[in-house]
Order: structure tokens, then sequence, then C-alpha cells
């Protein structure tokens, strides 16, 4: 049996966050995540973006969370070895309507306490993005771009390091309040916890359902994307919106830069009653591709490399829309149970500001007294494609197999693979290697690499073919040896 | 810095070719830099066969043609250098390396991309669905399951009627996978008429044109794929889906030519197809850059590859020296038969040409060499199949192995059966017996140690 202080349900970039903040303190605190990595739902599909905190309803949770976790973001990213870049980002106007639009964001961004949002005019629009064809739009200087993957990945290794224990494969499949505190069942194991934070996201719903607060309710709202090649990451280097319009339930379709110089178009906003399905349909593809050329006629069907959806954790039922903010709170009628409910985007630049709502809520229940050890920097990993060739030769030195490159497309070492397969968490799928070594991103979506890779994992790492998986238990990549 | 007069970028046949070409035309250090850890690029993963009869005319596997064009590379007096991945050419003709001894720069006084070609992917075609374990590129099937001996899954659709779809759909059948269809797109199966007969045909694998995959289905790995059939916009036709239960959905639909490096040198690419836009002498639009083979233009035979190698690596000589090029002759694939067998004739396998034989009940016509009445002869009576696959040897790695003649189509499988239980000890050379069937001896196809 588990015992621990504090459980948090869910390590996507809230969870990871709350972990990470509550490891200063000489408290314990468990992990439990259904997935077999951390950034497996909501977390690791989205625009990679961190938000100014202008679009959010001014007052709200939301907008101040926004606001603050923009102002400390990329500070925590130091910290903690996360590629950050600050941006900056236009909302385009097509017509007098839209820049009436961004008038009133700018007022509320303001009131927000966004700084530095501006309009622009036609000439200057096209100055700062050329080829795309507004009439006018809307700046904003602190909007940036991040790797989400890279963010929570090293939240939950810097809070491992200083002692949080994380349970993947874990799907929670019961909570009992107990007198003093909760016994919650997962992947077949009983953990037993004085505070239960449910960081649940999608399925935050059901966790409160099952600790006895009924009431909420998910309504999952899909955002699919396409992923462009490189070679059209030479047509935009600001993330570029369409002036948003009013009842969509999303920040519209757009375009935005990835940290690897990649372009990300999207999402759409889809009720789907289905929080599994990140499927992708024709219909929206062809309309998310109509729509990104009518923001940026220069972008190509050839460029396509990829594509993913996302799905938001949306507590405005369909149809309905409005405004929902986000829930972060101890339950009045369950002592203990700390609710996070409805935390869609702005959710990871939120993350900080959330982690240290949740902090002070757990703090009106037990001490939280700061370890003498805490140590908040975690080392970034070696990106040798990121470096200058000095110190590329440099490594190749110390480690021969800095030079031998496994991924062509991203230019990824077979040293680096390794970091990946040996990581902390000890999450061991073919996506766990992806999002921390970046291989397979690139255009040929793992074609040389994949073969690669697997031979490291059953040839250096015992591991079996059909043992090999993309993405945790059910998910095997091959059906065993040939012969 | 090291310094050689021609750098070739890429060990498969082109660079190969283009080495020994470079070489016999007069170059002094002729350099080929390889990523892998062999020669022969992706030969060596085609173990089939019907590779060679122009170039060598001989009957070769993809093994024993990438052992052949090596073996002639460095009889020129080429070096080979494996382990080196090239990170860009500067713009004066420096090539920079990584490999396990470090960033290499080679000063250069002519480049050759031999880089080959990528597979289009199912990013690329945007095929709706999910994501999940079990979809492929066909070439990385053929490199699992021919060189890593590993089972992508047991029931398997092929998207795409490309040579390779084929090939691997003739190949995860012998190895036990249950192929319920190959789809195609376009009303005509895309690769060479002879492929469909000895891949499909042969082995009763159903074969869908006009159709394509038009959703993916399965969370986390696959548990099927929708088949739609497609209307002349080759759009999916609503009402025509059907739900195929498989754990593999194998892609083989198209090559793109791989120009990643020449893009670091400035090489004017094609926009449509991404290969690199020469003259007839091979030349890039970048003085001294050569291109040749699929990082040029996506190449229907291995041989066509070689010849356009080969001249590439002469052309680059004769630029260093002053002296006058050769140009390209054009179109060669005109002769290979494509599409589906004319109805009524037999389609020779014997050679990538897929002449259509037919019988008038006295002689036979429509075969452009003496050799297609024999075979015709034979698919009448009793037909026969060169049979290509693996042996696992006794340390647990593939062998590649092959017939030393066309067998008895019909015992095809009980050879697949028996060589399961032959597990030969290294090393083992090309063309040495490892197991004999009958008269029918099984021969190694590589050397391996």
């Amino acid at each position: 049996m588990n015992q621990s202080d504090v459980i948090v349900i869910g390590a996507g970039g809230v969870g990871c966050a709350i972990a990470r903040e509550l490891s200063r303190y000489k408290i314990t605190v468990t992990v439990i995540e259904k997935e077999c990595d951390v950034a497996a739902g909501t977390s690791g599909r989205n625009s990679a973006v961190v938000h100014a905190g202008f679009n959010n309803r001014t007052g709200s949770l939301m907008a101040r969370l926004c606001v603050e976790g923009n102002k400390g973001f990329e500070a925590v990213c130091e910290e903690l070895g996360v590629p950050f870049r600050n941006t900056g980002k236009i909302l385009v106007a097509f017509d007098e309507e839209d820049m009436k639009i961004l008038e009133g964001i700018v007022a509320q961004g303001e009131q927000n306490e966004c700084e530095g949002l501006r309009l622009m005019g036609r000439e200057e629009l096209r100055r700062v993005v050329p080829g795309v064809d507004g009439i006018g739009g809307m700046y904003s200087p602190h909007t940036s771009i991040f790797d989400p993957f890279s963010y929570c990945i090293a939240l939950a290794e810097n809070a491992a390091a200083n002692g949080v224990i994380f349970q993947f494969n874990s799907e929670v499949t019961a909570v009992e309040k107990t007198e003093d505190g909760f016994c919650i069942t997962a992947g077949g194991k009983t953990y037993r916890s004085r505070i239960l934070i449910n960081s649940a996201g999608l399925y935050s719903d059901r966790i409160s359902e099952m600790a006895g607060v009924p009431g909420y309710r998910i309504y999952p709202c899909r955002g699919e994307y396409f992923i462009l090649d490189k070679v059209a990451g030479e047509l935009l280097d600001i993330p570029v919106y369409p002036a948003p319009k009013p009842g969509i339930g999303g920040l519209g379709v757009h375009l935005t830069p990835t940290i690897d110089r990649n372009i990300i178009i999207g999402p759409s906003a889809e009720y789907t009653g289905d929080k599994g399905d990140c499927s992708c349909t024709q219909e929206t593809m062809d309309r998310l591709f109509a729509e990104a050329r009518a923001l940026l006629p220069s972008i190509e069907r050839r460029y396509i490399i990829g594509n993913y959806a996302g799905i938001r954790a949306k507590q405005a039922p369909p149809g309905e829309g409005g405004f929902r903010d986000f829930v972060v709170k101890e339950e009045e009628s369950c002592p203990g149970l700390i609710n996070l409910i409805g935390i869609e985007s702005p959710g990871l630049t939120a993350s900080m500001p959330i982690a240290r709502m949740v902090r002070d809520l757990v703090g009106n229940r037990m001490d939280l007294e700061e370890k003498d050890g805490f140590n908040p920097a975690r080392e970034a990993p070696v990106r040798f494609r990121d470096l200058t060739e000095e110190e590329q030769a440099r490594l190749i030195e110390t480690d021969p197999e800095y030079g031998e490159i496994i991924c062509r497309c991203q230019k990824v070492t077979k040293r680096e693979i390794r970091n990946a397969i040996e990581n902390p968490l000890g999450a061991r799928s073919i996506s766990a290697i992806k999002y921390r070594a970046w291989a397979t991103t690139g255009r040929c979506n793992g074609g040389y690499c994949l073969t690669r890779i697997v031979d490291m994992l059953t040839q250096e790492y015992g591991m079996r073919p059909e043992e090999v998986t993309w993405r945790g238990p059910g998910s095997a990549m091959f059906s065993g040896e040939v012969k | 810095m090291e310094k050689c007069d021609v750098l070739v970028i890429g060990a498969g046949p082109g660079g190969l070719a283009a080495a020994k070409g470079a070489k016999e035309a007069g170059a002094e250090r002729v350099v080929v830099l390889e990523r892998d850890s062999c020669a022969g690029g992706i030969l060596n993963q085609c173990i089939h066969d019907g590779f060679g009869l122009i170039r060598y005319h001989d009957q070769l596997t993809g093994p024993e043609y990438a052992i052949r064009a090596e073996k002639e590379a460095i009889e020129a007096g080429a070096e080979i250098l494996t382990g080196h991945q090239v990170i860009r050419i500067s713009d004066k003709r420096e090539v920079k390396a990584a490999s396990r001894e470090g960033l290499k720069t080679f000063q250069t006084g002519a480049v050759i991309l031999a880089t080959g070609c990528r597979e289009r992917t199912r990013g690329a075609i945007s095929i709706p669905g999910s994501r999940p374990a079990g979809v492929f590129t066909a070439g990385v099937v053929q490199n699992f399951v021919n060189v890593r001996n590993i089972m992508p899954g047991k029931r398997v659709v092929i998207l795409g009627s490309g040579d390779i779809g084929m090939i691997m759909a003739r190949r995860l059948t012998l190895e036990g996978a249950d192929v319920k269809a190959v789809v195609e797109i376009l009303p005509e199966p895309a690769g060479l008429a002879r492929n469909v007969v000895q891949c499909l045909y042969d082995y009763n694998i159903p074969l869908l044109c006009s159709h394509t995959v038009s959703r993916i289905i399965g969370e986390r790995k696959l548990k099927a794929v929708e088949i739609s059939g497609v209307g002349p916009d080759r759009k999916p036709v609503s009402g025509t889906e059907e739900t195929v239960e498989c754990d593999a959905l194998v892609l083989s639909v198209g090559l793109i030519p791989e120009n990643e490096i020449a893009g670091t040198a400035g090489v004017r690419l094609d926009e449509k197809t991404n290969g690199t836009m020469t003259d007839e002498y091979m030349r890039t639009s970048v003085p001294g850059i050569f291109s040749c083979g699929n990082s040029h233009r996506i190449m229907d035979l291995a041989d066509f590859v070689s010849q356009q190698g080969e001249l590439a690596g002469k052309n680059a000589a004769a630029y260093l020296k002053g002296t006058e090029m050769r140009p390209w002759d054009g179109a060669r694939s005109a002769r290979l038969k494509k599409g589906y067998p004319l109805p009524g004739t037999v389609t020779c396998t014997l050679c990538p040409n897929g002449c259509q034989i037919r019988w008038d009940g006295k002689g036979y016509d429509g075969n452009k060499c003496p050799r297609g009445a024999g075979f015709a002869e034979q698919e009448r009576t009793a037909p026969k199949r060169m049979l290509t696959t693996t042996v696992r040897t006794k340390d647990g790695k593939l062998l590649p192995v092959r017939t030393d003649k066309a067998v008895d189509k019909k015992k095809l499988f009980t050879i697949m059966g028996c060589m399961r239980q032959v597990h030969p000890a290294m090393p083992v050379k090309c063309g040495e017996e490892i197991f004999r069937f009958a008269d029918v001896s099984v021969i190694s196809t590589a050397n391996m140690v």
C-alpha cells in the first residue's frame, strides 16, 4: 500500500506543475497517471503557445492566472531547461468588423493587465508578417511559444528528483473517502492519502464523482491540427490568429510556428462526445487548410507532414457556448478533495499559478515546511542540432554516439536517443522517446530512425519486438519476430 | 580537413556507380560517404530478385546487386566511408560529415548527390482517422521484415500498388501474414505488370483499384481500416465504405527524392517532385555539384540508377579535367509494362519488361526476347517461380537467400516451411549453399560474418 500526504491524479501540465510545486515541501506526494507518460492528453495536443491573457474575461480566474503565468513562464523554462521563444503574436482583421473586435480585445487585455497590446494598420501588418493580407491587426508582444512535451517532462523530472513518486499506467477505478483522507484504487493497486488533487483534465468530472462530488460535467471538444514541414517554417516566425469570431468556442484556426521551426495549423472546434477520440476527419482537414490559406496564401498542401487532434476539457455544453471559468477549489462537501475542473486553454500558461493556488489550499490542511535540499533546476537535455559545430565536435569527442545521427530529419544522435530511453521517469515507449529526443517528428515520419530506435530497444535494452509499444499497454508496434 | 577530387554522398546503387565512373574517368581521390554501417543503401533490404538484368545481364537480388556494385567501386579505387552522415555542403563545396570519429570536413573538387529517396508518409497524404500503432510505410516494413526479423502484423492491408507495395504483399504472405487487400486509388495498378502477376495473382491477394483507405480506426492499436471506392476525382464515394479488420496498414504511396543535403548547398529543386534540377550532364544549379538516381528523379529500376550514377561520376571527373561530358539519354522506362496484364496473355516475369505474350495455338507472340517463349510455355504447363526469402542464422540474425533456379509454384510454401527449420552458422559467403530441397539448392545472397 502506498501512503502519501498528497495524491495528484493526472500527469498533464497542471498535474506536473502541482507535483513540482509541492516537491518544495516536507510532504510525500504521489502522481497517478493512466497513460505511460506525462503530457499524454490535452497537454501534449495543443498549439504550444504561452498566452498573454487578453482573450479571457476580465476578473476571471482564467484571466488572472494566465497573465500571471505568462509573466513567470520564461523564468520557469529557463530553470527547467525547456525550449521557449518569445515571438509575440498577431491577430489579423480582414474587415472593419474584425477591427472592432480587436479594439475590444485590446481594451479587455488592458483591463487584464496584459502589457504592450496595440493595434496595427495594414502597412505594419505587412511588414511584420509578409504574405498575410488583412486590413490591420493587433500585436501582442508577450505571447510566446514553447515545447509543451518538454515542459511537462521537465516539471515531472524535477518533481521526481525532489522526491515525488510517479505511477504510470495506473487508471483510477475507485476513490473512497475515508475518515482521514482518501483510498484510491488505480491500476489494480491501492493508494492512501490525506489530500486528493483531481487534475485529471478531461476525466476530472468522473474522478470528482468517484470521490462523492457529482455535478461537474466535461464536454470533450476536439481540435484538429496539421503540422507543416520546416520548409514552410521560413514563411512565418510569429503566431498569426484571425480576429476571434464570437461563439466559436476557440480562438479560431491559426498558424503557429513551433520551437523546431515547423508550422502548426489549427485547431478546429468540434464537440464529439468521446473523450478518447483524437481522430482527424476529412471535412475538418479540408476546412483547416482552407482557413489557413485564407490567413497565409503561400501555404501549400505539399508542406503537410502530419496531423493530430487534441481535446479541450470544456464545461460549456455543445450549442450553449459561453464563458466558463476554471474551477480550482477544495470541495466543501468533501474536505481534502481539491478539484481542478475545466482547465482548458490557457491551462498550460496558467499551470504554475494554478499550482501555487493548489499549494495554498494544501497549506490550509497541513503544515508546509520547505525542504532544505530542494533543487529547482533541471539540466536541459543535449540538443545536438542546436549546437555550433565546435560544440558538436567537442561532444563527439566525449561520446562517439553523438557522432551517430539516427534521425536525419531532426539531426538527433544516438546518444540523445539513449538519454531519452533512459529517462528518469522510466517511460519506455516510442512516443516517450519521440517527445524527449524529437526523433521521428520530421518529414519522413521515422522512416529512417524508427528501425534504429527499435534496434536499440531490442538489442541493448532487452525488449522483445512485441513489447515495444507506441504509447504504452495496448499499443504494440509489432506482432513479434518473423522467424 | 580532408581533400578529395570527387565526393559522393550515398553508397546506394547510384553512389557506388558514380564512384566507379569517377574513378574510371580519371579522378584521383574518390570518396563515398554513407550514413549506414554498410554500403548498398536500400538494396540490402530488397531481398527479392529482378535486379541487374540490364546492368549485369544477370538475375540478381538486391543484396547480390549491392555486392557487385560495391566491389566495382572498390576495384576502381574509390574509398567508401560508412557511418558518415553528411550534415551540410558549404558554398565552397566543403562537405561536413558527422561520424563516431568526429565532425569531418572534406574539401572537394566535385560533389555527387546520390542521396536516394524517402517514402511518402501517412502524414503527407493526410488519411483521416486516429493515429494508432500499426501504420507503416512499405520500405520500413521491408526493413523490419527482411533485415531486423520483426513482423509488423498478421492481418495486413496495403495502400498503394507501387512495386514496393506489391512486393511486400508477397513477402508478408510468404511469412504467414494474411494480406487482406492491396488498395489502389488509381484505376490501374501503379507498379509493373510482372509484379501484379508474381506478387498478387500468384497468391490470390485481392487488388482493389479505384479504392482508397478512407479512415484509420483504433485508438491505441490499429483495429481496422475503412476502405471506400473513389470517384473520378479520386475522393471517397459515400456509401461505398467497408470496414476491414487488420493490425497493420502498409503504405506504398510514393517516393520523394531526398534532398535535405542538396538544400544546404542551395541546389535548385523541382517544386513539384522535390528532385534536383539538372541539365543532361547531371549538373545541378550549383557548379561542381552533380546529382543522380532517385535524388534527381524517382526511377523504376536500380539498373537505371546505376547507369545514371556512372554517367554522373564520369561527368564529374570530366568537369575537373575540363574534358567533354556525355549527356544522359533520357527515358528508359518506356519498355516496362505497367498496370494490369493484358487479358488473354501470359506476363513474362523473367525481367522487368513484363512482356505480354500471346499463344495463337501454334506459336508465341509479343515476347521481346527468345526466353519469353520458353517462359510462356512453362507458364501454361507447370508454372515456376524463383523464391527469395530469409533464414534465421544460429545467432539470431536474418540471412537473405534464394533458390538457385525457379521452382514449382505449388512448392513455394513447402520450401518456406522447411527453411524455418534451417539455422546456418556464420560466416557465410554470397552464393554458398545453405540448404537443399530435392534438386533445388537454396543459396545465400549476402556475405555475413
